[in-house]
């Protein structure tokens, strides 16, 4: 495995190799047994992930391996869709977000999502983040909400690019600009755990670099768990890796162990390119 | 030689130019060693008969008009003409009769006089048939050597037809414009008329409508023409009453549809709510009138109304709204689907309920498209004349009271065209005015609402 540890994907997992050995504490979310249906077909077989908030999980894997579809039924946003169909256990703080007294409303406040293309509202800047405290009943005052809308805007990073335009369109942002307010828009609702649906897929490199330094800015505060084509983007952000293939989860540990030294074959040829 | 023969003669030759073209084009493809030419055979065989039929058509168009005057000028400069009566009924009738034997479609003439005419018609209708004849197959012939000519393995027949389907395209499109000119424009000449006799201000400012059918176009009374309790009818009933029944049914049930709606629903409700706007309106007057008018003056007895009427605003207003609901609904559906999925996704994301998302992401990201709806609505509205001949009344009266009769502007085009007056009197040109207004305010609604839907796609694509 000499010629994959020297790789430079492996350099840059290295390098996040310093924040992988922080103490954790319980996994916010757990998913024990994951099978996801659409229709007879099985989408995602018996899958078995911890997400903690001390780390970023990245999920990558080839087009149609399932991992978005995974992703989607952390928040339960495969509901949208008829034929999905969900059975195993997934556990938030413990309770089961399937069980049938759960709030799916209460449950996507606590666990947002960002998706593959920006899309914020066609509605201001300041109306796009106020969106979900307003809905969530999170500021009882104009100045509360005020508040709320700055903090959110300055933790991602967009704050000082729009302080003065925030009764613009949110639609009228650069691409790279837009997702980050739908970033902000997530935080907004002070969430526990952050879902990222190929965040970067759409944006420049340079975009994609801030999207990846936000990323490790809230990592701690959030759990924060990524789908991502990129290996490289993998191994900069993340410390936990889960690798999908055809609706498995073939391989899941530290991101420095999967990109050097990984267990499985499948793994290993896939982040050496040879499929994927 | 009738004109049908001379039209099945014409597609003979183009079908002779067609077969022709197409083995020459075969042929040199052969001689080429199989090899492609510029063109398919099909191509050129199109090019050949396109040349042949389309000039002859247009020649037989245009002499089918000027034939019939010749002949008229031959039969007149016969001597037997000189006999004809200088000008009138008589001399028309006569021409008519003689021609009509000349044709064979009469075994003889009615009236002795016109019987020396015959054989004049006769004569003329000969010659020009041949001379119509000749010239006919000349061009077919002149346009299918003309087109033999150009056929080479080269020659690119595929753009020449393209053009030619290209023009038949234009040709059609503009049929459609012009029958619009068309009508515009003899409105605006009746409009013209009617405002030679009454001011154009005091017809639109004015508030008593009453015109006088017995009055001819030298004492028109302007003081019976204002139209201001027209336009309000017209505006009380399609505008305020239609609305309030057609916004609130239309946009629920589009939402309902859109968004709630399990899809074994939806395949049966879609439908049967288009079903209404294939109803004919006729059917939604009688409804209006027989059924809605009554029940509604009978509710407003039992509520102590005095003297409530039977032919109330109300009722026509309703009625038109449960017309206008799937015109609204089918435009808000279809402005709630154009939204992207990803905007509700968004939204329920972020914990929203369906019904928070549909209030605050989907109808505000659709509003452009609704409201296009609405004005599309609302000029058929104004425009709808059945329900209202049917339900509304004659009296035209200035009052924000539902339950009393009104009229509307579409009601009066129809009593004053349609009444004993004669064409040229004051009331049945003040129609055309009237006509004229509507059409300038539907106009600018539809307008108005085409380019907010234009702007609202760009938006999301």
């Amino acid at each position: 495995m000499a010629d994959i540890a020297d790789s430079p994907l492996a350099n840059q997992a290295n390098k996040s190799l310093e924040h992988e050995n922080i103490e954790t504490g319980e996994p916010k979310m757990r998913a024990r047994d994951v099978d996801v249906y659409y229709g007879q077909k099985k989408a995602i077989d018996s899958v078995d992930i911890d997400v903690y908030t001390e780390f970023v999980t990245a999920f990558i894997g080839p087009s149609g391996c399932g991992k978005s579809t995974f992703l989607r039924a952390l928040n339960r946003m495969n509901d949208t869709i008829p034929s999905a169909r969900v059975t195993g256990t997934i556990e938030l703080d413990g309770e089961d977000i399937y069980a049938s007294g759960m709030d799916v409303v209460q449950l996507r406040a606590r666990v947002g999502m960002v998706f593959q293309k920006p899309n914020p509202f066609p509605k201001s800047i300041y109306d796009n983040i106020a969106y979900g405290p307003k809905i969530h009943g999170l500021a009882e005052t104009k100045p509360d909400l005020d508040n709320i809308v700055e903090k959110s805007l300055r933790r991602a990073g967009l704050w000082e690019e729009v302080k003065d335009r925030l009764a613009d369109s949110g639609t009228a942002l650069s691409g790279g600009q837009q997702q980050r307010l739908c970033i902000a828009r997530a935080i907004a609702v002070d969430p526990e755990v952050i879902l990222m649906d190929e965040p970067c897929s759409a944006l420049d490199p340079i975009a994609t670099a801030k999207i990846e330094e936000l990323i490790d800015e809230l990592r701690g505060r959030y759990g924060i768990v990524i789908v991502t084509h990129s290996m490289q983007q993998a191994a900069r952000v993340s410390q936990r890796t889960a690798f999908f293939h055809l609706g498995n989860l073939v391989e899941y540990g530290h991101t420095s162990d999967i990109f050097t030294n990984p267990v499985e074959k499948r793994t290993q040829d896939y982040i050496t390119g040879r499929y994927g | 030689m009738s004109a049908s023969t001379l039209i099945l003669l014409v597609l003979g030759l183009g079908l002779a130019g067609w077969l022709v073209a197409r083995s020459r084009a075969a042929m040199f493809r052969r001689a080429n060693g199989g090899k492609r030419i510029a063109s398919l055979p099909n191509y050129h065989a199109w090019y050949a008969a396109l040349w042949i039929v389309v000039p002859t058509l247009l020649f037989a168009l245009v002499w089918s008009q000027i034939a019939d005057n010749l002949v008229i000028q031959h039969v007149l400069a016969s001597p037997a003409a000189a006999d004809l009566p200088a000008f009138g009924m008589q001399r028309q009738t006569m021409l008519t009769e003689a021609r009509a034997v000349a044709t064979g479609a009469a075994p003889a003439v009615f009236n002795p006089a016109a019987a020396d005419l015959v054989e004049p018609f006769e004569e003329a209708l000969t010659r020009y048939n041949i001379i119509g004849m000749v010239v006919t197959l000349l061009i077919a012939l002149a346009g299918g050597a003309w087109a033999f000519l150009h056929l080479k393995p080269d020659f690119r027949a595929h753009t020449r037809v393209e053009r030619a389907v290209l023009s038949l395209l234009l040709i059609a499109s503009l049929v459609a414009i012009l029958t619009t000119l068309g009508i515009v424009a003899s409105l605006v000449f009746e409009t013209v008329r009617f405002f030679g006799m009454v001011n154009p201000i005091d017809f639109l400012t004015g508030v008593n409508w009453s015109p006088n059918p017995m009055t001819d176009g030298s004492n028109p009374d302007p003081e019976r023409y204002g139209a201001v309790p027209l336009f309000w009818g017209t505006f009380f009933i399609g505008v305020v009453i239609a609305m309030i029944v057609a916004i609130p049914m239309g946009m629920m049930s589009a939402i309902y549809l859109n968004q709630y709606a399990a899809p074994r629903v939806r395949t049966w409700l879609k439908p049967a709510l288009e079903i209404l706007a294939g109803v004919p309106t006729v059917v939604y007057g009688y409804f209006a009138a027989l059924t809605i008018a009554p029940a509604i003056r009978d509710i407003a007895l039992a509520l102590g109304v005095q003297n409530p009427s039977s032919e109330s605003a109300l009722a026509a207003g309703l009625v038109m709204g449960v017309m206008i609901i799937p015109f609204v609904s089918s435009m808000a559906d279809d402005s709630i689907a154009a939204v992207p999925q990803a905007m509700k996704d968004g939204s329920l994301a972020m914990g929203a309920t369906q019904n928070e998302t549909i209030k605050r992401v989907l109808v505000p990201a659709a509003l452009p498209g609704i409201v296009a709806g609405i004005m599309l609505a609302i000029s058929r509205a104004i425009g709808e004349t059945m329900i209202v001949v049917m339900a509304a009344s004659a009296t035209a009266r200035l009052s924000a009271n539902p339950l009393e009769a009104m009229t509307t502007v579409t009601y009066q085009i129809v009593a004053n065209l349609t009444g004993e007056a004669s064409m040229d009197s004051a009331s049945t040109l003040a129609a055309f005015a009237l006509g004229f207004v509507l059409f300038l305010v539907t106009l600018v609604l539809n307008i108005i609402a085409l380019r907010i839907v234009k702007r609202f796609r760009e938006a999301y694509e």
